[in-house]
């Protein structure tokens, strides 16, 4: 396994693995990427036009740590949380989606 | 101030052995300046270029913290067209394609504009519908387009797959003749070198880090290189865009993502068109060195690595074997990726923010090498006039908070999707 060089990749940059909780490390391509796991949506039947617009159309879009859903589509069919920096692709943690983040 | 590129020039070069000038000066940041430019891509060199020609301000920085061409510029598959079919896009890209048509001419350097025609491939009737309404619109708008049926491509693309058993079979297709490529670094050195001439500082390895400002209104930029202050503050950084608008505390509509493009080892000439498969996101061209180039989908989730994932080699292969059977046979010499800036729309924005004498531009999507001209002369008119281009007016900043995205293919509004 390649574990990097001065000015090359390291391993997780070369290739995106992603842990599920339920089925272990598997290739990202098993997965459905569902973008920013850190904004809200805005209560069912609020008329707060700003707050909708901001969540929906607006990104941080962070050069660095991320946390974001991604689906097991090609596994267990769940929705994870993973950390990630987007910077070098390099992963953190990951838990359900329907779990609170870890400590 | 360099020399101007002719003929005779290279005749007194080649009798003399005199070496030739530096193509730009390389140029110290100095304290103030009336616009600044951040990012030395095709766009900001093109902006700068046109503040001074078109609009006689030359007291402009074109900022870069790399060297010139090595953001996207310099990494994009090159193709030029004006085939689109909203209101708004359509004029914007035909505008650019005829600045294109005058470009080596207007900058004295051969971009080598190559309108070898781009062909869009329809797989079946619906398909071919679809092609015909937007050769239509195009047409409308004095725009060549031409409507193929299956044995116009078999005679213009022998080489395609016409077998029976073709899980994508040709049905037609769409040509537009004006389309085509153009040498990518040469915009960029061209676009560097008028700018230059006409007294554009272009200040290279120089990273802008914050912006200074007093209340809402941007005079200037923090940088590696120090402080640089100016009346017009312009960012211009394609994928780094919601990196630099939120040192300005601006939240955009805006996800960085990966585009990989591919070149095979170089064959004699093979593929005369551009070609673009309707199955799936997947062109190809061949450069004049003999690589064929293609390229496919971005990799699908946000990334500033600027290094492509494996599994995207393995889906534009099978895409160019689909189309040409007779690329199997063929190596992959090299693969690359850019940041590219999505939007929910797939269109850009062009204009101002809402903070005060700090303009925007960015959001490109796949689409920003073939704009890059008219970019460049409609982003220097909003900074120059302070007011938007008419033909950028339906890009602006706040479009979605008023209900007009732009959304050409009509893909809804995820970013990793257009
Ligand atoms: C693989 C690939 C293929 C593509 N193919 C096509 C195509 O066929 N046709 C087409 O029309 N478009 C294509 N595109 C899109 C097109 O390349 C881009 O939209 C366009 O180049 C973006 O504008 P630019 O040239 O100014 O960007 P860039 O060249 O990326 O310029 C932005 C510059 O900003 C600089 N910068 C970033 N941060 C800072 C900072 N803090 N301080 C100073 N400078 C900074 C960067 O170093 C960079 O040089 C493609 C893109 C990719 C990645
Ligand atoms: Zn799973």
């Amino acid at each position: 396994m390649n574990t990097g060089s001065a000015n090359g990749p390291t391993g997780n940059e070369r290739m995106l693995k992603i842990v599920c909780p339920n089925c272990g490390e598997r290739h990202y391509t098993e997965f459905r990427y569902a973008g920013d796991a850190t904004k809200s949506r805005p209560r069912h039947g609020s008329a707060d036009l700003r707050a909708w617009h901001d969540h929906v159309f607006l990104f941080d879009n962070p050069k660095g740590a991320h946390r974001e859903y991604w689906q097991h589509v090609l596994g267990c069919r769940q929705w994870l949380v993973l950390e990630r920096d987007t910077a070098t692709n390099t992963t953190g943690r990951s838990w359900l989606a329907s779990e609170a983040a870890p400590p | 101030m360099t020399e101007r590129y002719s003929a005779l020039a290279l005749a007194r070069h080649a009798a003399t052995g005199a070496p030739w000038p530096r193509v730009w000066r390389k140029a110290e940041p100095k304290p103030t300046y009336d616009v600044i430019v951040i990012g030395g891509g095709g766009h900001g060199l093109a902006t700068a270029y046109y503040l001074a020609a078109n609009h006689g301000v030359t007291k402009v920085a074109v900022i870069e913290r790399g060297y010139i061409g090595s953001g996207n510029v310099g990494r994009n598959t090159t193709l030029v067209r004006s085939n689109y079919q909203m209101d708004g896009n359509t004029q914007f890209f035909e505008y650019s394609l005829k600045l294109w048509e005058g470009l080596s001419h207007a900058l004295n350097y051969n971009v080598m504009l190559s309108q070898r025609g781009q062909i869009v491939l329809a797989h079946g009737p619906s398909q071919l519908d679809v092609l015909s309404r937007k050769g239509n619109i195009m047409r409308l708008n004095g725009i060549d387009a031409e409507l193929l049926d299956r044995a116009d491509i078999m005679r213009l693309l022998p080489y395609l797959d016409y077998s029976a058993g073709t899980r994508f079979p040709i049905h037609g297709g769409l040509l537009q003749r004006r389309a085509g490529t153009a040498r990518h670094d040469a915009v960029a050195w061209g676009y560097a070198r008028a700018a230059d001439r006409l007294g554009v500082d272009i200040v290279e390895h120089c990273e802008v880090t914050g912006f200074i400002s007093v209340g809402n209104r941007i005079t200037g930029v923090r940088t590696s290189r120090g402080d640089i202050h100016a009346e017009r503050t312009a960012i211009s950084v394609a994928g780094h865009s919601s990196h630099i608008a939120a040192m300005a505390g601006l939240r955009l509509p805006i996800e960085s993502h990966l585009l990989q493009a591919f070149v095979t080892e170089p064959i004699k000439p093979f593929v005369d068109h551009v070609i673009s498969f309707g199955a799936e996101l997947f062109y190809i061209s061949q450069s004049d060195k003999g690589g064929l180039v293609f390229g496919g989908h971005i990799d699908g989730f946000n990334s500033y690595t600027q290094r492509g994932q494996f599994p995207k080699i393995q889906a534009v292969a099978e895409c160019a074997v689909a189309l040409i059977p007779s690329m199997s046979r063929l190596r992959l010499l090299r693969h690359w990726a850019g940041i590219q800036d999505m939007t929910p729309d797939g269109s850009p924005f062009i204009g101002r923010t809402p903070r005060d004498n700090l303009y925007f531009n960015g959001g490109w999507c796949y689409q920003g090498f073939k704009a890059t001209p008219a970019t460049g002369w409609c982003f220097a008119h909003t900074i120059a006039r302070g007011e938007e281009h008419a033909l950028v007016r339906h890009l602006a900043l706040d479009r979605f908070e008023r209900g007009n995205g732009h959304d050409e293919y009509g893909l809804g509004q995820w970013t990793y999707r257009q």
